[in-house]
């Protein structure tokens, strides 16, 4: 199978010698052709990688690693303007484009379209294609009625087609940011308290029962997708890039499941097994996929049509 | 001074006569499926409903602007083509959209309509505006519930359209149509379906101690002792526990409702082309008390008198109101 | 527990007690039916629902059933165990104002001034339906009882300290 998996964009507030650290991992041995790099949650955090995104986005290329660079998902401030802008006028490397105003600079010259970026029918898709868009990373709920539709439309246009696959979901954003508010902090003297939840941090119901996960402005998923019961599938819909969203268990490890899932070498069931044991206390969820609420887990088997 | 337009919801073609009578500039409404982003049981229009209201509204001097203002799924675009053949047959005044492909549809087929760029697109930089107006010919663009006055002053001089924004109504924070919080929960998705939690998954039981809980699908969104004001259990507004904190608290926002009324005078200065009370999903009860006390409010404010604001806490969720963004923007 | 639920005894004397108002209940709601056809309408799926209405404060409650042709609308006394997909609690003068379409429902749910159990979208929708209507359904009820009827509706009102303003009939 051609497809590719590929290594989306940090969503949480890692420091930077943990990202370069990741990253110099990432570009050895992690078996995905495409890494994306960038700060698309939070412009606050942005400088703090900034210096160091040049050296590693060489070091995963000099590890054959394709490199994108992904724009900030919430453009509002000056600030942040001016980073898009900047942003737009890269020339040597891919871009991946996360809120209009990215578009508004990168319409017609080659992009990409990232995930937040509301693709969700094959006449936008066209749209956008017909103005530079190379490659769209889909929304996280599309359904596979709906990637099977678009997966079709993008062969067309000969522009790639890329889902999310395995990491927790971005479910919301927000002009607000929840982990200052949890720490009864403004979002302007907000302290980097994002730093302390790497993966997220817990939001539970009264009940006790584990919800959601809060990663600054953002609001993601408890769960974790998990489509490996499905990739056989999704890559038969002509689906050309899989992507993995980082967390802090092994990414190298978990890459190496999917592609030998993808690859055949073990089955779905032992992928999954391995997936879990990588991150034991993690549920998963692949709803969305099903056309069903997001955080149900189905067994593919049950797949109805 | 400029002479702002009052854009006044309508659920039902009563609730829009409501707001015609009460003064409204404009209505806004849609059809009775998931092409408009209040697609609640028992609300919105058919086509024939639509017809007698257009005319209603026009006959009064009043705009009709058509909300088709959710994202389309792939296979299942026609819906939203055929509510814009609708509307363009029906001689509507305005599309309100959010998607791409259906702004791309009514610059194709019917151009000479105005086109408004919904607050569900999430264009919150005059870049991201600018992008919409010069790909699509947007005239006006909704603007999110996140900006100070300031800054929406600022907008205003660097955008070539005009600008509406939300004076009255739900307070929102989590950026509009980028939201997949009831889908995660229901199956049923905000962005394409139009709906937000869906009143077929929300359960109120009463507890032992005489409190409610709100539940949405498999989820408790809150509890509310006994003599606690209610909520909805919008997802967004509900109570939760995290580590870093004891005991529940609103992890996101409080049930809390946006007026604007003691505002309304700097937004005129600001710039601003048209004011929208948010509510189609409310009673005419609603509609009528909120759109008079508006429109009473403006035709002093621009006859140079002081506003005399009727007091509409009583109609706000959670019976509490704020500013929310626009007066500073300590709060984000 | 509901306090003021009665003992099988006296809901057997209620039973009785309430007898004359079930004709009259069996024509008001097929005359609201006649009158306002866009209720049941948009109505749709919950045609068939069966809704308990309950003022608090009465001695009884209200079962409706608003399937045209097969309408329904019934007083039970209040204990009564009624099988019904959703409930609505309310003070009587409450639940009044709310068809009077003089309060907004989702107000009075937030002062929990009303109480909603069961089916929440049937509940909705039927608010969202007898919303949909020029005049007031209370007007309409009170009117089938002439004057006295229409006095009735009055003298409630300035109980309630409520004021109804028509709005415009359709041309």
């Amino acid at each position: 199978m051609a497809a590719q998996l590929t290594l989306g964009p940090i969503l949480f507030h890692w420091p930077a010698a943990a990202r370069r650290d990741f990253y110099a991992r990432i570009a050895d041995e992690a078996p995905v052709g495409t890494v994306y790099l960038g700060e698309v949650v939070c412009s606050k955090r942005a400088p703090f990688f900034d210096e160091h995104i040049l050296d590693v986005a060489a070091r995963l290329e000099r590890g054959g690693k394709t490199v994108v660079l992904s724009s900030l998902c919430e453009v509002m401030l000056k600030r942040e303007r001016d980073m898009i802008r900047e942003f737009a006028a890269i020339a040597d490397r891919e871009i991946e484009v996360n809120d209009a105003s990215a578009l508004f600079h990168a319409s017609g010259r080659p992009h990409r379209i990232g995930t937040m970026m509301n693709v969700y029918n094959e006449v936008t898709l066209a749209a956008l294609a017909r103005r530079g868009a190379t490659h769209f990373c889909l929304p996280g709920e599309v359904t596979r009625a709906a990637v099977s539709v678009l997966a079709a439309r993008a062969a067309e246009l000969g522009v790639g087609i890329e889902v999310q696959v395995f990491g927790r979901l971005s479910l919301a954003v927000s002009a607000r940011c929840y982990h200052a508010r949890a720490h009864g902090r403004a979002k302007d003297n907000c302290q980097f308290v994002c730093e302390e939840d790497p993966d997220g941090m817990t939001l539970s119901t009264i009940a006790g029962q584990p919800f959601l996960a809060v990663n600054g402005i953002q609001t993601l998923s408890h769960s974790y997708v998990d489509l490996l019961a499905e990739l056989g599938d999704i890559v038969g819909l002509g689906v050309t890039h899989l992507r993995l969203s980082p967390h802090t268990q092994d990414m190298v490890a978990t890459a190496s499941v999917f592609r030998d899932v993808l690859d055949g070498r073990i089955e779905a069931t032992e992928g999954q097994a391995r997936l879990r044991a990588l991150r034991p206390e993690a549920s998963f969820s692949n709803g969305f996929w099903h056309g069903k609420a997001g955080h149900i887990h189905t067994a593919a088997a049950m797949r109805a049509g | 001074m400029n002479r702002p337009e009052l854009v006044c919801p309508a659920g039902t073609p009563a609730a829009l006569r409501t707001a015609v009578d009460a003064g409204a500039d404009a209505v806004y409404c849609g059809f009775q499926n998931a092409t408009n982003a209040r697609n609640f049981p028992g609300l919105n229009f058919t086509m024939p409903e639509m017809e007698r209201s257009v005319a209603y509204a026009h006959a009064h001097g009043t705009k009709v602007l058509l909300a088709v203002n959710t994202f389309p799924p792939a296979g299942k675009f026609p819906l939203w083509r055929e509510a814009i053949d609708a509307g363009n047959q029906l001689g509507v005044d305005a599309f309100i959209v959010a998607d791409i492909g259906v702004a791309e549809y009514v610059v194709t087929t019917c151009p000479e309509r105005r086109l408004h760029l919904s607050v569900q697109a999430a264009a919150s930089s005059p870049e991201a505006i600018r992008y919409y107006c010069r790909e699509f010919g947007v005239r006006r663009v909704v603007l999110p519930r996140i900006l100070t006055i300031p800054e929406i002053r600022a907008m205003g001089q660097e955008i070539p359209c005009e600008m509406e924004t939300f004076i009255f109504g739900n307070h929102g924070l989590m950026v509009e149509g980028r939201c997949s919080l009831t889908n995660y929960v229901t199956g049923l998705s905000t962005n394409m379906d139009g709906v937000c939690s869906p009143a077929s998954q929300v359960r109120y039981e009463p507890d032992a101690r005489g409190g409610l809980e709100s539940r949405l699908g498999a989820f408790t969104i809150d509890c509310f002792a006994r003599t606690e004001k209610a909520g909805y259990p919008t997802i967004c507004k509900g109570r939760y526990l995290a580590d870093c904190r004891t005991g529940p608290y609103y992890a996101f926002e409080e049930p809390i409702s946006l007026n604007l009324s003691m505002l309304l005078p700097d937004l005129i200065r600001s710039g601003v082309h048209a004011f929208k009370i948010e509510g189609r999903q409310r009673s005419r009860a609603y509609v009528k008390s909120v759109v008079s006390a508006f429109r009473t409010s403006v035709d002093a404010i621009l006859a140079g008198s002081e506003p005399q604001l009727d007091d509409l806490v009583a109609l706000t969720e959670g019976r509490k109101q704020t500013e929310g963004a626009f007066k500073s923007k300590a709060w984000r | 527990m509901v306090t003021n639920e009665f003992p099988p005894p006296v809901r057997a004397a209620l039973s009785v007690a309430l007898l004359p108002l079930q004709p009259l209940l069996g024509r008001i709601v097929t005359r609201i039916a006649a009158r306002y056809p866009e209720i049941l309408e948009r109505l749709g799926p919950h045609q068939s629902t069966r809704f308990v209405i309950e003022p608090t404060d009465l001695p009884f409650a209200l079962l409706l059933r608003p399937e045209p042709g097969d309408l329904l609308l019934r007083a039970y006394p209040r204990g009564e165990p009624l099988a019904c997909d959703a409930r609505i609690s309310g003070r009587f003068m409450q639940l009044l104002r709310l068809i009077d379409c003089d309060e907004d429902g989702d107000a009075m749910f937030f002062s929990r001034d009303l109480v909603i159990s069961g089916d929440t979208e049937a509940v909705v929708t039927l608010r969202n339906a007898l919303d949909d209507v020029d005049g007031s359904v209370a007007t309409s009820i009170a009117a089938m009882f002439g004057p006295p009827g229409r006095a009735a509706l009055a003298g409630l009102r300035r109980f309630g300290g409520w004021s109804h303003r028509e709005t415009r009939e359709m041309p």
